[in-house]
């Protein structure tokens, strides 16, 4: 036994010796961190109201990239702001906040899920923020020739959509639904990422996302518009939760995310303005 | 030693099984971009994340031995009502979709659930959405597989051992110790790797009963998960292989060390 105890902590001491070594090379981190700013979208003109103090946002997982991108200018504006993003699906993040979870201000991919909070009176009054299209995205230099969501329907062209749940999938069939079609997709995917992925790895010729998701791919897929008139509404809202301690603070997130640092973001993600 | 022959079919059978593992990880591993990888992990925080990864699924590991040891060893060697039962609900989290444990345990121990309100009533304190609450997740969706291994070796090893020991008066607590733990201790050890790879790599049930906060609940896993949501592939990849590397040394070194190299 002692013998096994001594190697349990020689494999516990590897572990412990991983760690360490990371923490050394973690002292670099925020030199990069700081080199990494500029790229982001780098407002010159746009001020928000002070923020400080702690502030949690909890964001859906589509909003990932654009709050990250704000995030060291809304550091470096605000020296007393200690900005922590929980990023989750949307629904998620409302069981999370009924259940008490540390959060000042609560943005969502949908209105479906934020009613839900106004309804339990946990949220103030929503604002949309953003909104978003839908977009076709296909291999680079669209070998198919997809040119409209009739052509999805064409024999030879494999197409993925949203599982029915997924807002993406959902919006999706709501068009065809008005445009009196039906695309039969090889098959469905659970997240919008994993459609995007099926793309990039050949798997299938086409599937229906968000021109933010196309925009982020690079130059991994194409992007084939949806005309206007065809688009559903898609729009963010995002409310300063009721129990936040630091109201002054969430209102300054809520307004900068609605005409701010953060707007200047996420319209560099490709969101479209409110 | 004299070898034995191996049949040809086993032998391929084994070659399809090791295929269908490792050519997953060699596509990660060509997709990831090596060139960058030192800044892409340097521009997560992802050696937090790491440590956090770290310390729950040890945390969660700790809390499936003090508890699921003794949930084994009553349910292999006490007979009692429900015990099939039991047995069932044991595996049940193995079955549950993550994400799906993750509300349930948001329902009974958030702050407004049938049980977290009454723990935040009387003390102020909460478990979701802190380190605690990631711990628990972990071990909710990991000790099965500790708990089934453990269970199976309790019933199985030779109780005649345990009755020579009774009979020449060594007490429950020093037969306990010193003949049946030394008995399924290989068994153990094979429980509590699978016990402790299943809550590195869990990912459902702590986004969601313990939020994705980074420093305090956000795990490999879900950093993962934020660099991939946010279009980072290259860092998303980085993350995983250093978690996958970490792992590998752990159960490299936990295979050869404690359950010994054949």
């Amino acid at each position: 036994m002692p013998i096994r105890l001594r190697r349990l902590a020689a494999a516990a001491a590897l572990a412990a010796v991983l760690v360490a070594c990371s923490s050394s090379s973690k002292s670099s981190a925020p030199s990069t961190t700081a080199a990494a700013a500029p790229t982001a979208a780098a407002p010159t003109s746009t001020t928000d109201a002070p923020m400080t103090g702690t502030l949690n946002v909890s964001a859906a997982a589509s909003l990932t990239g654009a709050f990250n991108a704000a995030k060291p200018q809304l550091a470096s504006g605000n020296p007393g702001l200690s900005l922590t993003y929980n990023f989750a699906g949307s629904n998620a993040l409302v069981t999370q906040i009924e259940q008490g979870a540390p959060a000042d201000v609560f943005a969502s991919a949908d209105q479906a899920n934020m009613n839900k909070l106004v309804t339990a009176n946990l949220v103030g009054t929503p604002i949309i923020f953003a909104r978003n299209k839908l977009e076709i995205a296909v291999a680079p230099g669209n070998p198919k020739n997809i040119t409209s969501l009739q052509d999805l329907g064409k024999s030879g062209v494999t197409v993925v959509l949203g599982e029915p749940g997924l807002p993406a999938g959902d919006y999706t069939r709501q068009v065809e639904q008005q445009l009196g079609i039906t695309v039969i997709p090889k098959s469905l995917c659970p997240d919008v990422k994993t459609c995007i992925t099926q793309v990039t790895t050949g798997e299938a010729d086409a599937t229906v996302v968000y021109v933010t998701d196309v925009k982020a791919a690079g130059s991994k897929v194409t992007g084939v518009m949806i005309p206007d008139n065809l688009q559903p509404t898609i729009s963010y809202p995002i409310a300063v939760v009721k129990s936040s301690h630091n109201q002054a603070s969430a209102q300054a997130f809520v307004q900068s995310a609605v005409s701010g640092t953060v707007q200047q973001a996420l319209l560099a993600a490709g969101f479209i303005a409110p | 030693m004299r070898r034995t022959r191996l049949g040809i079919a086993p032998v391929a059978l084994a070659a399809g099984a090791l295929a269908l593992v490792i050519l997953p990880l060699v596509g990660l591993a060509l997709r990831t971009p090596w060139s960058t990888i030192g800044s892409d992990l340097r521009q997560h925080d992802s050696l937090l994340a790491l440590r956090l990864s770290l310390v729950c699924s040890l945390g969660a590991l700790g809390l499936s031995i003090v508890l699921g040891v003794p949930l084994a060893w009553v349910l292999a060697r006490y007979k009692f009502r429900g015990r099939a039962l039991a047995r069932a609900l044991v595996t049940l989290p193995m079955v549950l979709p993550p994400v799906v444990g993750g509300i349930a345990l948001l329902y009974a121990f958030g702050r407004r659930g049938f049980a977290g309100r009454w723990l935040y009533d009387v003390t102020g304190w909460r478990l979701p959405f802190t380190i605690g609450g990631a711990i628990v997740a972990e071990a909710f969706v990991a000790m099965p597989f500790l708990v089934i291994t453990a269970e199976v070796a309790f019933r199985s090893i030779d109780r005649r051992a345990e009755d020579a020991a009774a009979r020449l008066g060594a007490s429950p607590a020093y037969r306990y110790r010193r003949v049946t733990l030394p008995a399924v201790a290989p068994a153990l050890a094979a429980g509590a790797a699978l016990c402790w790879a299943r809550a590195l790599g869990e990912f459902g049930a702590t986004i969601t009963f313990a939020g994705n906060f980074p420093g305090t609940t956000q795990t490999m896993p879900l950093a993962i998960y934020e660099d991939i949501e946010g279009g980072n592939e290259g860092i998303a990849l980085a993350l995983s292989l250093v978690l996958l590397a970490v792992s590998l040394i752990v159960l490299v070194s936990l295979r050869d060390r404690w359950l010994g190299s054949a």
